[in-house]
C-alpha cells in the first residue's frame, strides 16, 4: 500500500513540478519576469501614484486599537473626584511592582477612602493590563492612546495621582513634577469643593 | 592669453584638466550620489519612502542631505586598526579597490573627438585590454582588505572574492574577444566608431548589442561578478559572513571601500556603453547632424558634442540604474553555484561565441570574395 500517496490525499498536499526546463536553465527569461515586478513598482513609486507602506512616524501616526495597552489613566466621577478606593488590588497584582498608593480617609462620606498618593513609575511598567483587570470599580484604566512616551528625564516618567487623572488635557498630561507629593485636596476634587467643606 | 592658450594646447595640461573633469566632474559626483539614490531606489522598489530625514533647519531636499550626512560621519567616526592586523597593507587596501573603479575611465570617450581635441583622456592602442588588466587589480583590494584584517570572516570573504573574481575574469576577456574580432581592432576609438556604421541603408545602427548579443549578456553578468554586485555578492554575504572582506574597517577607510563599489558601477555602466550600446553615439546623428532616409538636419559642431556628452551620460546612468534595479531583483548564488555558473556555463557559452563569431566572419569574407 502507498502510504505516502495515501498521506498525500488525506493532507491534500499540492506536488510542485520542480523540473527544470531550457527556459528556466537560461535564467534570463526568470530575470526578465523579475524584472519586469521591480521596474513596475519602481516606476509607480518614482511617477506615479505613490503607494507606499512607511508611516512617516511623528508626522503621521498609525490608528491604534481601542483595546490597545498605552499609559495608564485614573477614570472619575460625575462629581469629578477619582473612582479609586485605595483597595491595593493593582499594587498587589502589579508583577513589576510599579504602583505605589498611600490611602487617605475623608469626611467626605460619598468618598470615605481615597488614594493620597498613587504613583506609577511608567519605566517599570510592562503594559501587562493587569492593574486594569485586577480594579473592582474600573477606576484604572490604560485607553489613553498614548504609545511612546519619550521624556529626557527620568523623573517624568513617575506619573503621580494628578497626572494620571486627566491625561485628556495637554498640559496636565505633561506637566513636570519633579517630586510626587500628596496633593492637596482641593487639587484633588476640583469639582467637589462644596461637599467637602460641608 | 597667448602664454594661456600656449599651456592649454599642452597635452599633458590637457590630460590633467580631462582627468580632473571627468573624473572629479562626472565619475565621483555619479558614484556619490549613487550612494544615496541606490537606498531611494531600492525604497522605490519595496514600497518605502526611503531616507528623508537629514535635513538643514526645514530643508530635506527628500534625502539628498543623507549624502552629506554619510560622509560627515564616516570622516569622524574612529578610524580602527585591529591588533594583530598589518598596519601598512590594512591602510593602502581601500586605495587598491578605489584605483581599480576610476582608471577604467582613462580609456573611456564622452564625444567625438572635434579636430585635434578628444573627449576621452587617453586613448591608447591597447585599449580595451587595459581594462582587462586593470580590472584584475581590483582583486587586490578585496584580497589584501581581507589578509591583513586578522579576521577569519574577512579571510573567508577574501578567498571568495578571489576564487569568484579570477572565475570571470576568464570569460570577461573571452566574451570582448567576439567584440574585437567584429570590429578588427582593440582601440576604444575605433570600437566606437565602427558603432555609428549602419545595417540596410542607415537604418540600425551597429551597437554591438546587435553585433554580439551573446557576448554583452556574459560581459555583463562578468563584470556584475567582477564587482562583487548582486547577485555574485558571495564575498560580502552578510547572512553569512557579516560583511565579508572589509569586515574590520571603518570610518573613512570603509567608505573608500563603500564608494570604490560604487564607482565599479559607473565604470561597468560606462564601459557596458562604449562597447555594446554606440558609446557617445545617437543613432542617425553624424559629425554634420542627423541622416536619415537621405532627410538631413544640419547641426553646429558644437551642439553635436553636447549631445553626445549628454547621451553618453543619459545611456551611464540608466546602466548604473540597471545594475542596482537587478540587486533587487535577483536573490544571491549560493557560493558553489556562483562557480559552477562561471565554469561550466558561461565559460563554454564564451568559447561557442568565439568559434561562432569567427566561423560568419570568415563566411561574410568568403561570400564578399566569391
Amino acid at each position: 500500500m502507498d502510504i505516502g500517496g495515501a498521506l498525500k490525499a488525506e493532507l491534500k498536499v499540492k506536488v510542485v513540478d520542480r523540473t527544470r526546463g531550457f527556459t528556466e536553465a537560461l535564467y534570463l527569461p526568470a530575470i526578465l519576469a523579475g524584472l519586469r515586478i521591480t521596474v513596475r513598482h519602481f516606476i509607480r513609486n518614482m511617477f506615479g501614484k505613490r503607494d507606499v507602506v512607511t508611516i512617516s512616524y511623528p508626522e503621521e501616526q498609525r490608528r491604534i486599537s481601542p483595546r490597545y495597552r498605552g499609559r495608564h489613566r485614573l477614570t472619575v466621577r460625575e462629581d469629578g473626584f477619582i473612582k479609586c478606593v485605595a483597595c491595593y488590588m493593582c499594587e498587589e497584582i502589579c508583577p513589576a511592582n510599579c504602583i505605589h498608593i498611600e490611602s487617605g480617609e475623608m469626611e467626605d462620606k460619598s468618598v470615605e477612602k481615597y488614594p493620597v498618593v498613587f504613583d506609577i513609575d511608567e519605566l517599570r511598567c510592562v503594559f501587562c493590563g493587569l492593574c486594569v483587570e485586577a480594579c473592582p470599580k474600573d477606576a484604572i484604566r490604560m485607553d489613553t492612546g498614548i504609545i511612546a512616551m519619550a521624556y529626557t528625564d527620568r523623573d517624568r516618567f513617575d506619573f503621580t495621582r494628578d497626572l494620571l487623572r486627566d491625561p485628556y488635557h495637554e498640559n496636565e498630561k505633561t506637566k513636570f513634577r519633579s517630586v510626587p507629593s500628596p496633593a492637596t485636596e482641593a487639587e484633588a476634587l476640583p469639582h467637589s469643593e462644596g461637599k467637602l467643606a460641608e | 592669453m597667448d602664454a594661456i592658450l600656449e599651456i592649454l594646447v599642452n597635452p599633458a595640461v590637457q590630460a590633467i584638466l580631462k582627468i580632473a573633469v571627468i573624473v572629479m566632474g562626472f565619475v565621483m559626483l555619479t558614484g556619490t550620489v549613487l550612494t544615496l539614490m541606490e537606498r531611494k531606489w531600492m525604497s522605490a522598489v519595496q514600497d518605502r519612502l526611503g531616507p528623508n530625514r537629514a535635513n538643514v533647519g526645514r530643508f530635506t531636499g527628500h534625502g539628498i542631505l543623507h549624502i552629506a550626512a554619510d560622509g560627515l560621519k564616516s570622516i569622524f567616526k574612529e578610524d580602527t586598526i585591529p591588533e594583530g592586523a598589518d598596519r601598512v597593507i590594512f591602510t593602502i587596501a581601500p586605495f587598491f579597490a578605489l584605483f581599480a573603479s576610476i582608471v577604467i575611465w582613462a580609456i573611456i570617450p564622452f564625444a567625438a573627438p572635434i579636430g585635434g581635441f578628444t573627449f576621452q583622456i587617453t586613448d591608447v592602442d591597447i585599449g580595451i585590454l587595459l581594462v582587462l588588466a586593470v580590472t584584475s587589480m581590483g582583486v587586490y583590494g578585496a584580497v589584501l582588505a581581507g589578509w591583513c584584517s586578522n579576521n577569519k570572516f574577512a579571510m573567508l570573504g577574501a578567498t571568495r572574492a578571489t576564487a569568484q573574481m579570477l572565475s570571470y575574469e576568464i570569460f570577461l576577456g573571452l566574451s570582448l574577444v567576439g567584440v574585437f574580432m567584429v570590429n578588427g581592432s582593440v582601440t576604444v576609438s575605433t570600437l566606437v566608431e565602427n558603432q555609428n556604421t549602419y545595417w540596410f541603408d542607415g537604418l540600425i545602427p551597429k551597437w554591438g548589442v546587435f553585433t554580439q548579443p551573446l557576448a554583452f549578456v556574459l560581459f555583463f553578468t562578468a563584470m556584475l561578478a567582477e564587482m562583487k554586485r548582486l547577485p555574485f555578492d558571495a564575498p560580502e554575504g552578510e547572512s553569512e559572513i557579516i560583511a565579508g572582506y572589509f569586515l574590520e574597517y571603518s570610518g573613512m577607510r570603509w567608505s573608500t571601500f563603500m564608494l570604490a563599489e560604487y564607482l565599479a558601477i559607473v565604470g561597468t555602466a560606462g564601459l557596458t556603453v562604449t562597447l555594446f550600446f554606440g558609446g557617445y553615439h545617437i543613432p542617425w546623428l553624424f559629425a554634420d547632424g542627423f541622416h536619415l532616409f537621405g532627410w538631413i538636419l544640419e547641426l553646429p559642431v558644437w551642439l553635436v558634442a553636447l549631445l553626445q556628452i549628454g547621451a553618453f551620460i543619459t545611456k551611464t546612468i540608466f546602466f548604473c540604474w540597471l545594475v542596482i534595479i537587478l540587486r533587487w531583483t535577483i536573490p544571491r548564488f549560493r557560493f558553489d553555484q556562483i562557480m559552477e555558473l562561471g565554469w561550466k556555463k558561461m565559460l563554454p557559452l564564451a568559447l561557442a561565441n568565439v568559434m561562432v563569431t569567427a566561423l560568419v566572419l570568415l563566411a561574410i569574407d568568403h561570400w564578399q570574395a566569391g
